[in-house]
């Protein structure tokens, strides 16, 4: 619209042209304020725009000592999103940018501690080998089910680490070489028979996601179940040592609990197939029975 | 109070080795570690264990390649200690169960590694260290070895003659994680610290997030010398996005490095004429920056590096993890295409000054593994040395403080008549005394080692305390960013003076920022904050060591690299430097090298690849 104007002629007119020209001035403000506005709604949006770039965390969160999270709830974090972060690496910018009181163990990020095992999605999983871009949103991210919670994502290991000493999990063989400077020898097929075995970081994924294991206590469970079959299936200890690791798995809380529900080996970080390697144990328990009968 | 003849703390593969040896000589043992045994990073180890164990190799070609290696930095007795001894801890692990790779007959494996004039690294598979950790946490099992795991050592009780030489250390004060509890620890005959690295002074590192120096700063702050803290070793082949270390192993069995133009520049552009990529990891990493320097780098930032045409059997067999590790932490298939990698922080060749049985200049203190410097590894570690050099050192620490067995040392040290005064120019007063308040000196002097321990726990229970009760001010993670990423800018590969200054002012002004530093967590519950707000206030005196080091030194070293200086001076620098703690103020001097073995003196010689 033109808003040009003539000169006034006379006083009254002075006057209107006066009141015009506020009105305009009033009108110039109220269009810079609108073009300011505008420009405020479109960064808003770019702004909206940018967090879609972050990841939007829901994290457990619950502590004893502190009044205000005794009553366990999930907080969340929108973190911004960088090519190949982890959910580890989403963690850590939470803590230290957000809440410092956020608590999960963490190590080398590099999937052999062993110590971020999560349960992330409604997954066992570890922390650090977890892709976020793999995930949906909101991520979910809780400690390990059918333990015992002690803080935000910290939970009781003792009853893992003693499961797995429950084993003898430790070498042990009569028949040692004279020479301190001689191997034993062992072939190169037992020992790939082994390795998959040899693999376990006590992560604990493979326990937490153990239906039997969660309604009986007592049973060893998958990973320790697993250290025995790294030594009994060891050719370096031999038999008479083996008849006794497999009692040790054959008594009532050990291999015959398994139903092969192939959750251990479903979330296992290290790809050990510890459903096939629980069978193998009672194939051998059974021929070793056998030999008595 | 608990009670003990030897406290471990820490319980990596040294502090396994040493807790197994102290035990075996007839002491009651404990270990104190802030994680748990099997989550320690010696775990994260991948290459293997040097050991001259076949016809055609022998010790002595293992110590001349070692001391070669450190550019004449290491001290003899120690080499030659750790060359002659390793075979031996190498079987003893073989009879322990561990699952070593094999040849055809049964024996264990060795390959060629960096440095090397013999392929003389015994392995198992790319993940020699997690076998490693294991095999020997089942045995501190089998012995029935007390463990407090997830329980962190905040200081050392010791007493508090003027002279450190005449100090003694007689226990621990430690923080129980899951209760917040402050307990002490009383030792009747030794303390080994066995706390492994320093890597998170940096923020591209393959370290992990635990290994934040407590060891070093915590004997350093009881009166013993930091010994070659400059001398810090940056492993040519890590990931770019997050420093996951890709094995040595990898160039050991034949992988090549190219650059961007798809040279193997290692020949072509003459870094190493004759080893190539299996020159020593100075070489290599200084490489692989200046081709990325000079433009012939990809994306600007690293290089590659080419495993495929060793072929998927052989890939799987012997190097299995670093698929693993290149496709999760990367994205990429190591059996389709080359692996991006870049230097990284890896190493501290240096540590709390020991001699060749761990022990330090305070009665009763040992160190062992990466947090102490024995000295080993001098400017240069070379691949493969580092765990027989846990299993070595531990082993005789663990027996020397259970009053076992040996032989008199011959690396001396403290404070002898043949230390040499430093001198540096700094651009700010280093180590101001304001963050030593109460973390000083372990005790008073005391007529008992119970008085002086409980004295040692009323004074961290306070600083404890002092901790919690604050609820403003600056947060650990902010300082701690801040003293990673200046020396990630300053005080890496290669090294200039006004960078190393800067450096040391931004250590300053983190030390200023850590006066006003508080927990926000203020739970007794598992609170990580504080554990980390104490881990920081080591990584801000050990990053200060580190860089006066650096900057004193003007030679040209090994893993030290120093833009004015580029050549080695061996008439003025063939010497330690040594970092003491005096009054809250780093002191420099110096000490000589001992290049005398036992059949041989090391002359030092130009060394080539």
């Amino acid at each position: 619209m033109s808003t040009q104007r003539q000169q006034p002629e006379t006083e009254s007119e002075a006057d209107s042209a006066e009141t015009e020209t506020a009105q305009e001035r009033r009108l110039d403000e109220k269009r810079r304020r609108a073009e300011e506005r505008e420009r405020e709604r479109v960064e808003a949006e770019e702004r909206i725009a940018a967090d879609a770039e972050r990841y939007h965390l829901k994290v457990f969160r619950y502590d004893p000592e502190v009044e205000g999270k005794q009553e366990p709830r999930f907080d969340d974090f929108h973190v911004p999103y960088e090519p190949g972060m982890t959910v580890l690496d989403a963690l850590i910018y939470a803590r230290d940018q957000f809440d410092a009181s956020l608590t999960f163990r963490h190590s080398c990020r590099q999937a052999i501690c062993g110590s971020d095992a999560l349960f992330v999605n409604g997954r066992q999983r570890l922390g650090c080998q977890t892709q976020l871009s793999d995930l949906d949103q909101p991520v979910r991210i809780e400690p390990l089910p059918h333990q015992e919670v002690v803080k935000d994502l910290v939970v009781d290991m003792e009853h893992f680490y003693d499961q797995m000493e429950a084993v003898e999990p430790y070498f042990q063989t009569t028949d040692r070489p004279d020479g301190e400077l001689e191997e034993q020898r062992q072939s190169r097929e037992n020992r790939e028979k082994i390795k998959k075995s040899t693999r376990c970081i006590w992560c604990g994924a493979c326990m937490s996601s153990c239906n039997i294991a969660a309604g009986d206590n007592q049973y060893l469970g998958p990973a320790a179940i697993n250290k025995a079959y790294r030594f009994a299936m060891d050719e370096r200890e031999g038999e008479d040592m083996k008849q006794r690791r497999l009692e040790i798995v054959e008594e009532e809380h050990g291999v015959w609990r398994c139903q092969t529900q192939f959750s251990c080996t479903t979330v296992c970080p290290k790809d050990i197939p510890l459903t096939e390697h629980i069978q193998e144990l009672k194939r051998e328990a059974v021929k070793s029975n056998l030999k008595f009968w | 109070m608990y009670e003990y003849d030897v406290i471990v703390v820490g319980a990596g593969g040294a502090g396994l080795r040493a807790a197994i040896a102290a035990q075996e000589a007839g002491a009651d043992v404990a270990m104190v570690t802030k994680l748990h045994p099997v989550r320690s990073h010696t775990g994260a180890a991948e290459g293997g264990i040097n050991a001259a164990l076949r016809d055609g190799d022998d010790w002595e070609l293992h110590a001349y390649d070692t001391m070669k290696g450190s550019d004449y930095l290491a001290d003899a007795p120690a080499a030659e200690a750790l060359t002659q001894e390793s075979p031996k801890e190498a079987i003893q692990l073989e009879h322990w169960g561990m699952a070593f790779s094999r040849e055809d007959d049964g024996t264990v494996s060795q390959r060629p590694f960096g440095g090397l004039s013999f392929p003389r690294t015994t392995y198992a598979g790319a993940e020699t260290g997690h076998h490693l950790l294991h095999t020997l946490y089942e045995q501190v099992v089998k012995r029935g070895i007390e463990v407090f795991d997830e329980w962190y050592v905040l200081n050392l009780a010791v007493t508090d003659e003027d002279d450190p030489d005449e100090r003694t250390c007689h226990g621990v004060v430690a923080y129980e994680t899951a209760t917040g509890n402050v307990e002490a620890f009383r030792a009747r005959d030794g303390v080994i610290l066995a706390t492994g690295g320093l890597g998170q002074v940096y923020d591209h590192t393959t370290n992990a997030v635990a290994n934040t120096g407590d060891g070093v700063a915590m004997a350093y702050r009881a009166g013993v010398p930091a010994e070659d803290m400059e001398m810090i070793q940056f492993h040519p082949t890590t990931l770019p996005s997050t420093g996951v270390l890709i094995s040595e192993g990898v160039r050991g069995e034949g992988g090549i490095l190219y650059n961007d133009e798809g040279e193997r520049f290692m020949f072509e552009h003459g870094y190493a004429k004759n080893d190539g990529e299996l020159a020593s990891r100075d070489v290599v990493a200084r490489a692989e920056l200046t081709e990325v320097n000079e433009g012939r780098g990809i994306e600007d930032e690293y290089v590659h590096l080419d495993m495929r045409h060793l072929g998927e059997e052989r890939i799987v067999d012997r190097l299995e993890n670093i698929l693993h590790l290149a496709a999760d932490f990367e994205g990429v298939d190591g059996l389709e295409e080359p692996m991006p990698v870049k230097p990284g922080q890896h190493y501290a060749m240096g540590g709390i000054e020991t001699n060749e049985y761990g022990q330090t200049c305070v009665d009763g203190l040992y160190a062992v593994g990466e947090c102490a410097c024995a000295s080993v590894h001098g400017a240069n570690r070379l691949g493969g040395n580092a765990l027989p050099e846990l299993t070595v050192f531990g082993k005789r620490a663990g027996t020397h403080a259970a009053g076992g067995e040996t032989e008199d040392p011959e690396i001396p040290v403290g404070k002898t008549d043949d230390a040499e005064p430093g001198d540096v120019e700094t651009p700010v007063e280093l180590g101001e005394p304001w963050t030593s308040e109460a973390v000083a000196d372990g005790g008073a002097t005391a007529e008992t080692g119970e008085a002086v321990v409980e004295r040692a726990l009323e004074r961290e229970r306070e600083r404890v305390n002092r901790l919690l009760e604050r609820d403003e001010g600056t947060q650990h993670a902010e300082i701690r960013a801040a003293v990673q990423h200046t020396m990630t800018e300053n005080v890496n590969v290669f090294r200039e003076e006004e960078a190393l200054k800067e450096a040391l002012v931004d250590i300053h002004a983190a030390r200023q920022r850590y006066r006003d530093v508080y927990v926000a967590d203020p739970s007794s519950t598992y609170n990580t904050d504080l554990i980390q707000t104490i881990e920081t206030r080591n990584l801000l005196d050990i990053a200060e060591m580190i860089t006066v080091g650096a900057l004193a030194r003007e030679e040209f070293r090994g893993a030290h690299w120093r833009k004015q200086y580029q050549e080695r001076r061996d008439d003025e620098w063939l010497k330690h430097t040594m970092v003491s703690w005096n009054d809250g103020r780093p002191e420099l001097w110096y000490k000589p090298v001992v290049l005398d073995g036992e059949n041989q003196t090391y002359e030092p010689k130009e060394r080539s690849y």
